[in-house]
């Protein structure tokens, strides 16, 4: 294992947060705690509880969630494509380095700062609205697989993309969507029956739906369903990054 | 650019290895292998056509050919950034497939393209490197590469900073930042102006001195006969030859000899054909092809049979081909 390159790497993506700290931190964390000042307040004024749960605390963890997938994704496509864009990534790819070990450094790093983003969140809701938390660990495992698959999936992303429209097109046309149909606002039972069926295709719904259980002990699908999902998800963008770097793809000629 | 010697140490080899360096026939001490390698690109186009090549130690070796020739290509098959379509390349008695890990850490490759990060300091991706490389932080090491390089005074800047040649540097530096015992310079002197190309030849020969091998790549003839040991010549995807550069000039360095005639001829007297004469400026010049590595080049019985035929001269001068002509020919030859 060539432990100093993953240092370096992951060194180098957690700096390259630091320099752009406004960007990587402040504004997701800003731009979701509005999410539950305005819905919370606005909605919550309306829908006072949902299953006994205040609404201001019923969507803090599917905006987590929310927030740590669109992060995620667009971290770790970010971390690998610039290089790309720059050229620079020659010297990763002509390194005493394996596949695993790049992807470790990478996608660590994406999932670090997101995790990061998760808790920051969590601290900052707490404020504003009675957060309870029925099961640390598990909100944990869920936070950190969760974390770790989208920044998965991101890597795979910026490898795929070959221009910044395509970088963009994800995240905002496939990730924002699900993310915001996949229940962070309701629960699936206050959805007509016919949607209550279509919105199980969402993957994001088994991710939220999971986290969620971990804060009130409520699950829209069983717990072992969504832990089964991620677990599917994440072995998923692992073949794919296997292939990826099996066959050289987009990385070498 | 200091011409101090680049910090680098001798690349590790035994006592028994370097007592068999000195007595060994000259490519027995291979240090880089490349056996039948070929690359077709996705589109199908062939960039290389079975090159086989064996790169001295501690030698400088020049892989001269003109643009689109196939000399990234080779070095990227050799780095790992480009897949080889068959063939096989050996670095350090390690493949660099198979063996990848312990090949590529004795390898350095300075690309052609000036690849950096504009925000981050030179300090930070120089340490960035040699992490990358597998090896422990040294600040001593990065110090001294840094200084050798004169850069040390700009360790803090942001490489967004700095000039084109203080990158190329930079550039450099990474590649010596985690000790490599095999350096690709890919066009380093490839539009850099004349006074830092010669602070880059120094740079390289304070290197080789050091007990780096050196390849380079070029299309410049000029920095092929100034730097190197020895040339490959490489068109088309094809390694047309590989030579000793004293060999190769000696080979195939013609010379010729010019004549100014004080009086032109029409033509060629018959009893000077058996030389290989040729008749220039509307027979004001007589031009006499003859090979300078030969011990008997001809000219004293020229000279002598011209006297007899009475043709006589003002003055005359002779000219040695360049590795340009040499390399003009070659390619002309195996079209
Ligand atoms: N990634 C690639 N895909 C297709 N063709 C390529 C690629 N890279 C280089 N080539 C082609 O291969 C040939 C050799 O290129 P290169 O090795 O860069 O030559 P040199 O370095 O000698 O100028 C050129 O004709 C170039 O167009
Ligand atoms: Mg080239």
């Amino acid at each position: 294992m060539n432990w100093y390159a993953i240092r370096a790497i992951y060194a180098y993506e957690m700096a390259r947060a630091r320099r752009t700290l406004l960007q990587s931190v402040v504004s997701p964390v800003l731009t979701t705690s509005l999410y539950f000042v305005v819905f919370g307040a606005a909605i919550g004024s309306r829908i006072t509880e949902v299953e006994g749960v205040s609404y201001g605390a019923f969507i803090v963890p599917g905006l987590i969630m929310l927030m740590l997938l669109t992060q995620s994704v667009s971290n770790a496509s970010f971390a690998i494509f610039m290089p790309r864009f720059s050229g620079t990534v020659y010297e990763v790819l002509s390194a005493p380095v394996s596949h695993y070990e790049i992807v470790l450094g990478y996608v660590g790093a994406a999932a670090t700062k997101s995790i990061i983003l998760g808790l920051i969140v969590l601290a900052t809701a707490s404020l504003f609205v009675p957060l309870q938390v029925n099961h640390p660990v598990w909100m944990v495992v869920f936070l950190v697989l969760t974390a770790c698959t989208f920044s998965l999936l991101g890597f795979i992303l910026g490898i795929w993309a070959d221009n910044f429209e395509k970088l963009q097109f994800v995240p905002l046309l496939i990730i924002t969507p699900l993310a915001f149909l996949g229940g962070t606002f309701y629960s699936i039972d206050m959805l007509p029956p016919v949607w209550q069926v279509v919105t199980l295709f969402n993957p994001v719904v088994y991710l939220i739906s999971g986290f969620r259980w971990s804060f009130y002990g409520m699950a829209d699908v069983n717990v072992a369903l969504s832990l089964g999902m991620i677990l599917l998800f994440l072995s998923v963008c692992l073949t794919l990054v296997w292939w990826i770097f099996r066959t050289g793809y987009r990385l070498k000629p | 650019m200091s011409s101090s010697p680049v910090a680098v140490p001798q690349p590790a080899r035994d006592p028994a290895r370097r007592g068999a360096d000195e007595r060994a026939p000259a490519g027995s001490d291979a240090v880089v292998c490349v056996t039948g390698l070929s690359k077709v690109y996705a589109g199908g186009f062939q960039a290389l056509k079975d090159v086989s090549l064996e790169i001295r130690r501690g030698e400088i070796f020049a892989l001269l050919g003109p643009n689109g020739a196939g000399k990234t290509t080779l070095i990227s098959i050799i780095c790992g950034l480009v897949n080889a379509s068959s063939g096989r390349v050996v670095a350090d008695g390690q493949d660099i497939v198979r063996d990848f890990r312990a090949a590529r850490s004795r390898i350095g490759l300075v690309p052609q393209e000036l690849h950096t990060d504009a925000f981050e300091t030179v300090w930070a991706t120089v340490s960035f490197s040699r992490g990358l490389f597998g090896k422990p932080p040294d600040p001593d090491h990065i110090e001294r590469v840094l200084r050798d390089l004169a850069l040390w005074d700009k360790r803090n800047n942001r490489l967004l900073t700095l000039s084109g040649g203080m990158k190329r540097r930079v550039m450099i530096a990474k590649a010596l930042s985690h000790e490599p015992g095999i350096l690709f310079l890919d066009e380093p002197t490839a539009g850099v102006d004349v006074e830092l190309r010669r602070e880059m030849w120094e740079l390289v020969r304070s290197l080789r001195d050091n007990g780096v091998t050196i390849i380079l790549t070029t299309h410049y003839i000029e920095e092929a006969e100034e730097m190197a040991d020895r040339v490959g010549v490489i068109n088309h995807g094809e390694l047309i030859l590989v030579e000793e550069k004293t060999e190769l000039m000696r080979k195939l360095g013609r010379k010729q000899l010019t004549l100014h005639l004080r009086e032109p001829l029409e033509a060629i007297p018959p009893s000077l054909s058996a030389y290989a004469l040729e008749l220039g400026a509307d027979g004001h010049e007589l031009v006499y092809s003859y090979d300078a590595g030969r011990n008997a080049t001809g000219i004293a019985e020229l000279l002598t049979d011209l006297k007899a035929a009475d043709i006589r001269f003002r003055d005359l001068h002779t000219d040695q081909s360049s590795l340009e002509d040499i390399f003009v020919s070659l390619v002309r030859e195996k079209r």
